[in-house]
């Protein structure tokens, strides 16, 4: 054999990956190979693969069981691990860890996206010396995920298992994409889980993408094929800019979607009725282009990535159909990292403010609702983007605060004519202080007492009057809102504002 | 399937009757919760088999309001 056939040969075997059993299981579940993956997920095919030759002495691991490389997304180089489970279920070696911290090292020195397309059953314990505790271990994954966060955008595209110390790569992402059925995140499996602490329970309900992607939130977006999870994160990124120092791209304006119903139509006359707040995103943004981030998780707060004229925006919205969109802890946890996540890359935001305020109750004074709102407070004040705040209705409480309030240095705090901004709504303001004295009137004459001191406390919160007084910049016509933005945000993009001087804050975590 | 509160609150409108047929995303009960109407809407069509509360009654994130099948 000429030493050319000899290359040509050991090249197409390692490109073929594991045995073929291996393909014909992952075929069954409906998993691509994973160079099938990175075709579809580059414009056109991988640029650069790095140690495509990794462990090649030994026949049963090509590649050591992961393709690094770089590739283009919407035109722009981006970097990519991905594991492919046909070798040794994609457990990580002493090479695979390596590799991996190898094109980590490569984004931050080109400073472009880092994607990780993650199908791993984890260590391999009999190379655990060698890739697990030193100074080049998988400690240095994760070590490096939090040193480019913020610098660069990183994605999580989970198509299989993402295990024990594996499940943190998915942690340290920005966003998490999960397969539904295939994918999911564990400390301990099930197996482990019956033999350590005695619990029965099965993968799916312990750590599937349907519950992650809605009970725990460390999955973003539930998808139903390997495709779809590809196409998402191809639209996600093209929001970003490629790195902290750009701004985003600005595409080809578009027009908002034409609806029958206005703004106005769709807006209830009651404060405590629900509507849709989809609804008046749809009316506001560039046609198609919203692309929603924890759809499934906390919903009564909406929050996702948007484009007015051309331009990238973050949304936060109160979704009155849902809990009446009060905020709750979840809420919240959901709100600060989205914020920070646009905060990092230039994203200016943009609240649609319809809130009675945070939830009440034991249940969520258990559950910390306190610090993780101060938590939302804390990423929406230091976000230095520019932020225009919408008072649509209601916004009670520290429901305001949390939502861009005036007193958090939005660059504008906009109200339609049907805001209402308090302490409290006038029901419960009327019950706190007249309580006593309803109590005592004879039960025929309660109704209209009630009906007299909730109509005072209305005109006291008379939104004209916060106009007066200069609490809020404007009251807008609510059908003219979009061409309000676009005005606004050309104006205030060119902001530029350091927060505070300081190491770093203290999160209220 | 059980239909659940997803938060805490009192029931204000039930708007369906045992037995009736109901689609997915209708709207099943609406609470009153923090002064805001908060409808809970069917997951899935199905029959409604157990309405297990009435109104008036206060419920707890996650108790079963109906049993639909």
């Amino acid at each position: 054999m000429s030493y050319m056939e000899d290359l040509q040969k050991r090249i197409s075997k390692i490109e073929k990956g594991g045995l073929e059993k291996y393909h014909k299981k992952n075929e069954e579940k409906g998993k691509l190979f994973v160079r099938k993956r990175l075709e579809l997920l580059f414009d056109k095919g991988m640029d650069i693969e790095d140690a495509f030759f990794a462990n090649c002495m030994d026949d049963s691991l090509p590649s050591d069981g992961v393709v690094t490389g770089i590739g283009k997304i919407n035109g722009q180089s981006v970097c990519v691990m991905a594991n492919d489970s046909t070798v040794k279920a994609g457990s990580w070696g002493k090479r695979t860890v390596e590799k991996i911290i190898r094109i980590q090292e490569t984004a931050e020195k080109l400073e472009i996206p880092m994607l990780y397309l993650v199908d791993s059953a984890g260590a391999r314990i009999t190379d655990q010396i060698e890739m697990f505790p030193g100074r080049r271990g998988a400690g240095r994954i994760f070590h490096n995920q939090i040193k480019l966060s913020g610098r660069v955008p990183q994605v999580c595209l989970l198509f299989g298992p993402s295990a024990a110390g594996g499940a943190y790569i998915p942690a340290f992402c920005d966003i998490v994409i999960m397969v539904d059925g295939n994918a999911s995140m564990y400390l301990g499996s099930p197996r482990m889980a019956e033999k350590v602490i005695g619990e029965k329970v099965s993968l799916e309900e312990m750590g599937g993408a349907s519950m992650h992607c809605s009970v725990s939130g460390v999955g973003d977006v539930l998808v139903k094929t390997e495709e779809e999870a590809i196409a998402y994160s191809r639209n996600y990124l093209s929001y970003f800019p490629a790195n902290f120092r750009n701004k985003p791209k600005e595409l080809e304006a578009k027009e908002k979607k034409e609806f029958e119903k206005s703004i106005t139509d769709i807006l209830p006359e009651n404060q405590n009725a629900p509507f849709d707040m989809h609804e008046l995103i749809n009316r506001v943004i560039d046609e198609d282009s919203f692309c929603e981030i924890k759809k499934k998780f906390a919903p009564e707060l909406i929050t996702g990535l948007a484009r007015i004229d051309g331009k990238s925006v973050g949304i936060i919205a109160n979704q009155p159909r849902m809990k009446g969109g009060v905020l709750f802890h979840d809420s919240a946890d959901k709100a600060a990292k989205f914020m920070q996540l646009c905060d990092a890359f230039h994203i200016p935001l943009l609240f649609l403010v319809d809130v009675p305020g945070f939830m009440i109750g034991t249940k969520v004074e258990r559950a910390g609702i306190i610090r993780h709102g101060a938590k939302m407070l804390s990423a929406m004040s230091e976000a230095t983007v520019p932020k225009i705040s919408v008072i649509v209705r209601k916004a009670y409480g520290a429901g305001l605060y949390a939502m861009a309030g005036p007193a958090f240095d939005p660059d504008c705090c906009l109200a339609f004519p049907t805001a209402q901004v308090a302490v409290m709504g006038p029901e419960a303001a009327v019950n706190a202080v007249y309580a006593n004295k309803i109590a005592e009137l004879p039960e025929e004459d309660r109704p209209a007492f009630i009906k007299e001191k909730q109509d005072e406390y209305k005109d006291n919160i008379d939104i004209y009057r916060l106009a007066s007084e200069m609490v809020v910049d404007a009251v807008i016509d609510p059908n003219k809102l979009r061409e309000e933005l676009i005005n606004r945000y050309a104006v205030y993009e060119n902001k530029n504002v350091t927060f505070t001087e300081r190491k770093h804050g203290v999160y209220p975590v | 399937m059980e239909l659940k509160a997803n938060m805490a609150g009192n029931v204000w409108k039930i708007t369906v009757n045992q037995g009736d047929k109901v689609e997915s995303g209708q709207d099943v009960v609406i609470l009153e919760s923090m002064k805001m109407e908060i409808p809970i809407a069917a997951e899935e069509a199905g029959t409604v088999a157990e309405l297990k509360v009435n109104e008036g009654d206060f419920v707890n994130e996650g108790d079963v309001i109906a049993v639909i099948d």
